[in-house]
């Protein structure tokens, strides 16, 4: 097997594993690369279907084309979509476009509040209904206590410490210190009531394998990660106040590939378009123990 | 591509004693591989120059605040780089032994593994525990590095001794190391590059060891095991594929393979192998997460062993031996029920006996050890609730492995040594025990059937159905009290939100919710009674306990709908969805038959 081939094959075992052990189960779905693949793995792994929600936090400043690419392949692909969002926070302008809170404070309101919130089932979610073609309020507020996400140990420092299924407690805490061990495929699905879980697909890869399986089995990416005339391309997407397009003639996965590999983001963290991580050290740390991703 | 090669990836771990050097080691290797984002490498100087504390290159690794503040690596982290020839992964797996359970999972996804030892301060118990380790999660390519030899003067005599006394103590375990390198890691010494400090050292440097390690899959020419991880149909989104999930963990299958499920016995044979995106599949081998439809259809249930007719079959039993390591907060002791992962399969197991409890740092052994207590490695005789399907480890390690759950944590993990003769499983014991000191009254089974007019017996309908088969039970329990028959029916809702309102419903509570309700049963039917109840999809072992709990009194079993047990027979099959009056009517005549009825009083 190949490298590749290895890794996907360990992240639909993980996928299987999460979907059997965790009934209230849901995927979240950035729009960006890394949770499409994510996506498409779990399309490998249930053989075309995808038999959990999905679940993407709208900050109410994410670029347009993400949600129109979303909604497109919600439909496409019959995914059970859901979205949640802090409509208080959004409502009275308390975020940092509106220059009430700093960029940590507004991420850690509108996506950490939101994703907590939504997941708890207290905010209200949407739910794309396919008869009507349009969102509507999901009656089911029934708490998630599996959430399965896209993060990558390579991303940063923090992530590198993370387990294929990692618990929080009630409070959705991370304690970085006791995690459970997980060997011979064998991971913690055990838990006692109250305790959530975070199942990690992808850790083992790298922003290189995510592009070069991208390339192999032709995912449709959203088309903001590469240069379309204007010599600038997203690396990472986000809300457009905080996320920078990087400098880029990269106009096909093929260019990114070659960027990566041998251009000038060799040695350049992938993040370092994104402005919040830069307000402080552990700034990035602290909003993934508050649930974060 | 260009570099096709680099589409290998290795996973190597770093392992020993605390401060033996792992960290500095590694960051030593990052930084002579360019592997390490510009800039880092300053801006940590930087940082340690302005906290006026002594660059150490640890540091480039120590990625988090909190292990900061602490000063070890307190979980595994990983770092990537890559040579020539393929990428790696370096695995950094902490030394303390407060966070085994972190080295373990980390030495775990290890293809192979460096093994670090000080120069000046020697073997610790550590770097013998860590061997252990590593050879019971089966890593059997170690490299052991002795490093600080600026310390010892860079001289050989030492490093001599070193690796004389660690290669006796790895014979001792069937490890042999693949190298012995000196180095110190601080100078860059024999890390990437050669020193004439030590010229008399012909083996590899480190990097040179990288690469000498051997990336081979040996597990396709093994026989094919295919834990059962789940089974799939997509009815609603129009999909009507039964598919037979889950990751292989050796060999390799075919369409039209005859195959055999275990511990069911159930046969079948490969119909089509599944998988999105792809071209059609034929063939699939080691470590592919595939997905299989069968020519015959056959209830499995999850947790089962697909394996092939053709190849030796795995070993079922509920009794085997087993080398356990135990992280357990909690000793692990005979009293209590556990749960055992076993490849798909999960089921309560008892620990019957501790033959010896091992000290991993020496190899010394305790015999009358009555638990086993955290951090110990122990051989032991262990049972599992139900038979379970399983490889030695000598023979194929990766069905011969597990862990115990002990209070939803992974407290232990195993390896299986033998299968342990069928003898009498724990509950005979315990039955035989509980028989023999029960006290009854002066009035015995025989006299109160005449007196009552009828034997007492045990009624249990099974099948998927639910609606007909409580349907089904309510008349025949109105129809034999209208007869005068002295029956009960109880519902199983009743129990679970009274005398079972303590325990969970879950796979494994449900083993006790079957062992409660066999303790009532052997009440019920010594008064005498007709006791009858319903439970939903029991399998052969479920009968088999409530038949042993309820002993010496006898039970009937009335399946309706399709029969999904292995090999028992059920005394009455109905059809799914059978009429209420004709199948008490069937009911009633097998009691008839059994002499449970009495015809002279019908
Ligand atoms: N003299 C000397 N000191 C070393 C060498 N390698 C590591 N050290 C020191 O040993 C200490 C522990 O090293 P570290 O890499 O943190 O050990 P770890 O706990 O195994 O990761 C640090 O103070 C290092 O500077 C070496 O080759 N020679």
């Amino acid at each position: 097997m190949t490298h590749l081939e290895k890794l996907e094959a360990l992240s639909v075992h993980i996928l299987r594993e999460a979907y059997r052990e965790f009934k209230s189960l849901v995927m979240l779905w950035s729009i960006g690369k890394d949770s499409t693949v994510l996506l498409w793995l779990t399309r490998k792994a249930f053989l075309g279907h995808v038999p959990f929600p999905l679940l993407h936090i709208d900050t109410g400043y994410k670029i347009p084309e993400m949600i129109e690419y979303r909604d497109k392949f919600a439909k496409a692909w019959h995914l059970n979509m859901l979205v949640g969002e802090n409509s208080s926070a959004l409502g009275s302008h308390q975020t940092f476009p509106d220059g009430k809170l700093n960029r940590i404070e507004c991420c850690k309101a509108l996506k950490s509040e939101a994703l907590k919130h939504t997941l708890s089932g207290e905010w209200p979610r949407k739910r794309f209904d396919h008869n009507l073609g349009d969102y509507i309020i999901d009656q089911n507020v029934e708490a998630f206590t599996g959430v399965i996400v896209g993060v990558r140990a390579d991303e940063e420092g923090s992530r590198s410490k993370e387990r294929y299924f990692s618990p929080r407690d009630k409070q959705n805490d991370w304690d970085i210190g006791d995690q459970p061990p997980e060997l011979w495929h064998q991971f913690k699905t055990d838990f006692a009531p109250g305790t959530h879980i975070r199942v990690h697909p992808l850790l083992d890869w790298t922003e290189l394998d995510i592009w070069e399986y991208i390339a192999k089995e032709n995912i449709p990416i959203i088309p903001l990660y590469f240069n379309r005339g204007d010599g600038k391309r997203y690396r990472s997407l986000g809300c457009y106040p905080c996320t920078k397009p990087v400098d880029s003639t990269a106009t096909d996965i093929r260019g990114i590939v070659e960027e990566l590999k041998t251009g000038k983001f060799v040695n350049i963290a992938e993040r370092a378009g994104r402005d919040q991580d830069k307000e402080d050290g552990g700034g990035l740390e602290t909003l993934r123990r508050e649930g974060y991703m | 591509m260009k570099d096709s090669n680099l589409q290998h990836q290795m996973n190597v771990v770093v392992v020993g004693h605390v401060d033996h050097g792992k960290s500095t080691i590694i960051g030593r290797l990052l930084a002579d591989t360019h592997s390490i984002p510009d800039g880092k490498l300053e801006q940590v100087k930087a940082t340690c120059t302005r906290n006026a504390k002594p660059f150490e290159y640890a540091f480039l690794l120590d990625a988090l605040k909190d292990e900061q503040a602490q000063g070890i690596t307190i979980d595994t982290a990983r770092s990537f780089f890559k040579t020539e020839k393929r990428r790696y992964i370096i695995i950094d797996a902490p030394g303390h032994i407060e966070f085994l359970k972190n080295m373990i999972t980390g030495a775990s996804r290890a293809d192979a593994a460096f093994i670090v030892i000080d120069a000046k301060e020697g073997i610790q118990e550590n770097s013998r525990r860590h061997g252990y380790i590593m050879s019971m999660l089966g890593i059997n390519q170690v490299a052991v590095i002795v490093n600080k030899m600026d310390l010892v003067g860079y001289n050989e005599q030492k490093f001599n001794e070193i690796a004389r006394e660690y290669s006796e103590f790895l014979g001792r375990l069937n490890l042999r190391p693949v190298s012995f390198i000196p180095i110190s890691a601080i100078n860059g010494v024999n890390i990437g590059a050669r020193s004439t400090d030590i010229a008399w050292h012909k083996g590899p440097t480190v990097l040179e060891q990288f690469d000498a390690f051997e990336l081979k899959d040996s597990r396709t020419s093994l026989p094919f095991r295919l834990p059962v991880q789940d089974i799939y149909k997509f009815t609603e989104a129009g999909d009507d594929r039964r598919i037979f999930a889950g990751t292989i963990s050796s060999g390799t299958a075919k369409v039209g393979d005859e195959i055999v499920f275990l511990p069911s016995g159930k046969t079948s044979s490969i119909k089509s192998i599944e998988s999105f995106n792809t071209t059609e599949k034929k063939k699939a081998s080691t470590g592919e997460a595939t997905g299989f439809t069968l020519t015959k259809q056959v209830y499995v249930k999850q947790g089962e062993l697909m394996v092939k007719a053709s190849d030796p079959m795995p070993l079922v039993g509920a009794r085997f031996r087993a080398n356990i390591f135990w992280m357990g907060k909690a000793p692990l002791i005979r009293e209590k029920r556990y749960t055992i992962k076993l490849n798909a399969t999960r089921s309560s197991l008892k620990l019957v006996n501790i033959i010896n409890v091992i000290d991993a740092s020496d190899l010394s052994s305790e015999k009358n050890k009555q638990q086993v207590d955290r951090h110990d490695v122990a051989e032991c005789i262990l049972e599992t609730l139900r038979p379970v399907a399983f490889d030695l480890v000598k023979d194929i390690k990766f069905t011969g492995r597990f862990v115990i759950i002990d209070n939803y944590e992974i407290a232990g993990a195993g390896i299986i040594l033998e299968k342990v003769a069928d003898q009498d499983s724990t509950l005979h014991d315990y039955v035989r025990d509980r028989e023999f000191s029960w006290e009854s009254g002066t009035i015995s089974p025989a006299e109160r059937a005449a007196i009552y007019g009828h034997g007492a017996k045990f009624v249990v309908f099974t099948g998927d159905e639910t609606t007909t088969k409580d349907i089904i039970a309510t008349e025949l329990e109105k129809q034999l009290i209208h007869s005068s028959f002295k029956t009960y029916y109880l519902r199983m809702s009743n129990v679970i939100r009274g005398l079972d309102s303590d325990i969970k419903y879950g796979p494994e509570e449900r083993e006790e919710h079957i062992r409660r309700l066999g303790e009532l049963a052997r009440i019920l039917t010594d008064s005498g009674q007709i006791f009858i109840t319903s439970v939903t999809n029991v399998d052969d072992y479920d009968i088999k306990t409530l038949q042993l709990l309820n002993s010496p009194h006898e039970i009937l079993v009335v399946n309706i709908g399709e029969n999904k047990f292995n090999s028992l027979v059920p005394d009455l099959n109905l059809e799914a969805g059978a009429k209420a009056g004709a199948a008490v009517e069937a009911v009633f005549s097998l009691l008839r038959q059994k002499k449970v009825l009495l015809d002279f009083q019908i």
